[in-house]
């Protein structure tokens, strides 16, 4: 469903124009707002309509198969950490779902890895990761394999 | 050209394309290297780029060491039944035995893994996927990276490798320009890690009106993950290997977490069940791989076409049993809300409510990925400790032009990887990168300005034919100067499509119709010379749509070279519809020479490094 948008609601800011992956979200130049410029680019990800403060992104199912009459709505909550969902069909049935979109607090969890101590030069030459072996869990460590026993053609 | 501006970055590490493997690189080499210069080039906003933008519902690729669920010869086990023994199986375990720690990371950095209430592990989907609310999986894994490297450039198109001067076979950085201002970025890097994109719409989708962007894969995954190591004359592998995907019908929503975890089943139109019905037919193509559990996924597809083209269609997937229970209800909803929105959207527009009406299927046009279920890509090098000779040339990941890696779909040989699986090859190919940096001591790459000069202009010749030829004619599309770049991708879309194995032949092809189809492909190139752009906007499309085409050659050649049908389901060579173990248990190898522009095609062993 290409995205479209809401003339009385957009105020030009550009948050859809700066997130769009598929930069098809674009200012109109005689009327300052956004416009989506090639909607068969559009892989109807909602970044624009998760992205954009005054809710004017709206999607409009692809004309080759979508009958009109639906609607499918989001609100993602970034303090509150939820995305919800309105899903509105043809018939005028409704469906409605909230997820969470993160359990920690944004900016937060994720460590600056300049910050640790700088791992020794030996380290460099050994197939672990960082935070590994720790972070797989495994007494065991890094699990190996020996050449020995490799077997080339079909073999099963 | 003068009127945009030369930017300059020099840096150790140069990480092409923020997606999960470009992510994963970026994070890993700040470890390593803390006092080298990592620079990220974007060609949209890492905050929503490459195939995981919209988000995804399931991990599908978590082993589970720490509860003994799956171990990484049981990954090689799964992955080579799949592709039908075609994998490099020394990539695919070394991206095992790694990716538990990387899903253990995103869990720390607040991605919501859902939790089995009974057992109190990670909940499963199936075997191998956990499932997660992923909305805000590709925010979360930006944010590692803006935190680790030293720059990110969003909105960089990287149309070039750049090569150093002062040693054969090395690269030297990349080039691109900025969508937005315009201007010529030239990167002088002593290692690149490839982390673009795979390849969409190389291949006539089946919506070609305003739903011709409902493709399965992301339309902006334009294959410079294929074109720019082709371009470096890197080798690359498996190309041949396209995907097809089984998925409802228009949105191409997934179909994973219905059989695995809301057990819902196919059907024909009749309501019978179709697949043991093609046992037999499969057998004599194939032969004993159709006895494998489970059941290699070309294999389902091809039931399936053989089903539509027996008069028994449309499939349809029996959801109206599962979705009685509303918890199974609210995750075949969620599923879609988290990763294919456009699902949601097609059955709302259709009034398709699958608790009362079974929901139809289709097979997808193909695609060419190293990332999801097959493994494209470029001939890399495996790690020392457990890969074979032919496959190892003294850095991990590591293509064969030295100092350019690769990670996601850029890597061929690593099926099954997914998300957290290129994140992985991220993080495996950035310390690799370090090393071979260390390695490099004082040597300095030599990027004359000759190089980069000549690029400039061939980068921004589409702007100059518009602009010439648009005088010419008085408005519209048509010009007996240039092409738009949406003339150029329909064109290709139909060349592939015919001649190459895609929906209009029923993934059919044949020596003679390959044939053609690398005629008409080179005549394409020499027209996409002529390519307009009419603003900067459509500048990236025309370098979107020169990597398409130069990495569809690449797949037709391998489509070529392969004289069998390895793959009933994904494609059919009419000309040898058997699967040919004795001649064909290899995998294909080619490199394009980047003087002359001609193929050679080679064959490299497999290894079952597991029994």
């Amino acid at each position: 469903m290409p995205t479209f948008v809401y003339m009385t609601r957009c105020d030009g800011c550009g948050h859809c124009v700066d997130i769009c992956p598929s930069d098809i979200m674009h200012i109109d130049k005689t009327y300052r707002r956004a416009l989506n410029i090639e909607p068969n680019m559009c892989w109807e990800c909602y970044s624009c309509v998760k992205a954009c403060p005054q809710n004017a992104i709206d999607c409009r199912g692809y004309a080759d198969f979508a009958p009109l009459g639906h609607s499918v709505r989001v609100l993602r909550e970034e303090e509150k950490g939820t995305i919800s969902w309105k899903i509105k069909f043809r018939n005028g049935h409704e469906k409605n779902f909230v997820s969470p979109i993160t359990t920690k607090p944004w900016g937060e969890a994720i460590p600056r890895l300049a910050d640790l101590p700088p791992p020794d030069e030996e380290a460099l030459n050994s197939p672990l990761l960082t935070y590994e072996p720790e972070a797989l869990k495994v007494d065991s460590g890094l699990p190996t394999i020996s050449k020995d026993q490799f077997k080339q053609g079909v073999y099963y | 050209m003068a009127k945009f501006k030369t930017v300059f970055e020099d840096c150790d590490i140069l990480v092409v394309g923020g997606g999960m493997g470009g992510t994963g690189a970026a994070y890993e080499a700040r470890y390593w290297g803390r006092d080298l210069k990592i620079v990220v080039a974007e060609k949209a906003n890492i905050d929503r780029s490459g195939a995981v933008a919209q988000g995804l519902y399931a991990i599908n690729c978590y082993m589970g060491m720490r509860w003994d669920e799956n171990q990484p010869e049981d990954h090689v086990h799964y992955a080579r039944n799949d592709l039908m023994g075609m994998v490099r199986e020394d990539l695919a375990y070394d991206m095992a035995r790694h990716v538990d720690s990387t899903v253990h990371l995103f869990e720390d950095w607040g991605l919501p893994l859902m939790r089995d209430p009974k057992t109190g592990r990670y909940q499963r989907e199936g075997k191998w996927q956990i499932m997660i609310h992923g909305e805000s999986y590709k925010p979360i894994v930006a944010e590692a990276a803006r935190k680790s490297a030293d720059k990110i450039y969003n909105r960089i198109m990287v149309t070039h490798l750049l090569m150093d001067e002062s040693k054969p076979n090395r690269v030297g950085g990349a080039v691109g320009f900025n969508v937005r201002t315009g201007n010529f970025h030239v990167f002088r890097a002593k290692a690149v890690i490839v982390g673009a994109g795979g390849a969409s719409h190389i291949y006539k989708p089946r919506s070609v009106g305003e739903g011709m962007g409902r493709t399965w894969y992301a339309p902006w995954s334009s294959a410079s993950a294929y074109a720019l190591p082709i371009l470096a004359g890197a080798k690359m592998t498996q190309m041949e290997n396209r995907i097809v995907l089984c998925r409802f019908k228009d949105g191409y929503g997934p179909v994973g977490a219905y059989f695995l975890h809301l057990k819902t089943y196919t059907q024909n139109a009749y309501g019978e069940e179709y697949e043991s019905k093609w046992y037999d037919q499969t057998k004599e193509l194939v032969g004993e791989y159709i006895d494998h559990h489970p059941t290699p996924t070309c294999l389902r597809n091809h039931a399936f076409l053989q089903e539509m083209a027996a008069g028994r269609g449309p499939i349809h997937m029996v959801t109206t049993e599962a979705f009685q229970d509303p918890h199974k209800e609210t995750v075949g909803w969620e599923n879609f809300l988290g990763m294919t929105v456009g699902q949601a959207v097609v059955w709302a527009s259709q009034d398709i409510d699958p608790k009362y009406t079974n929901p139809e299927l289709t097979t997808s046009e193909p695609y060419v990925m190293g990332s999801h279920a097959t493994c494209s890509g470029a001939w890399a090098s495996g790690p020392e400790d457990i890969s074979p000779d032919e496959y190892q040339w003294g850095y991990n990941r590591m293509m064969t032009v030295d100092g350019l890696f690769g990670a996601g779909d850029a890597l061929g040989g690593t099926a099954h990887a997914f998300s957290s699986g290129s994140f992985t090859e991220g993080r495996l190919a950035a310390k690799a990168a370090v090393k071979y940096v260390r390695d490099l001591k004082n040597e300095q790459i030599k990027v004359s300005e000759g190089q980069y000069e000549n690029l400039k202009k061939e980068i921004y010749k589409p702007l100059e034919n518009y602009q010439v030829g648009r005088n010419e004619i008085v408005a519209g599309t048509v010009s007996p100067s240039y092409l738009l770049p949406i003339h150029g991708l329909q064109r290709l879309e139909k060349i592939m499509d015919e001649y190459v194995g895609g929906i209009t032949v029923n993934y059919m092809t044949n020596e003679p119709l390959l044939k053609i189809g690398l005629e008409k492909l080179k005549i394409l190139q020499e027209d996409l010379e002529h390519i307009g752009a009419e603003d900067l906007h459509q500048l990236q499309r025309a370098w979107e749509l020169k990597h398409r085409a130069i990495a569809s050659e690449c797949v037709t050649q391998h489509t070529l070279f392969r004289k069998e049908t390895r793959w009933p389901g994904y494609y059919y060579r009419g000309d040898f519809m058997k699967l040919d173990d004795e001649n064909w248990h290899v995998l294909t190898v080619s490199r394009r020479d980047p003087e002359t522009g001609e193929w050679t095609l080679e064959k490299a062993p497999v290894y079952h490094i597991v029994d």
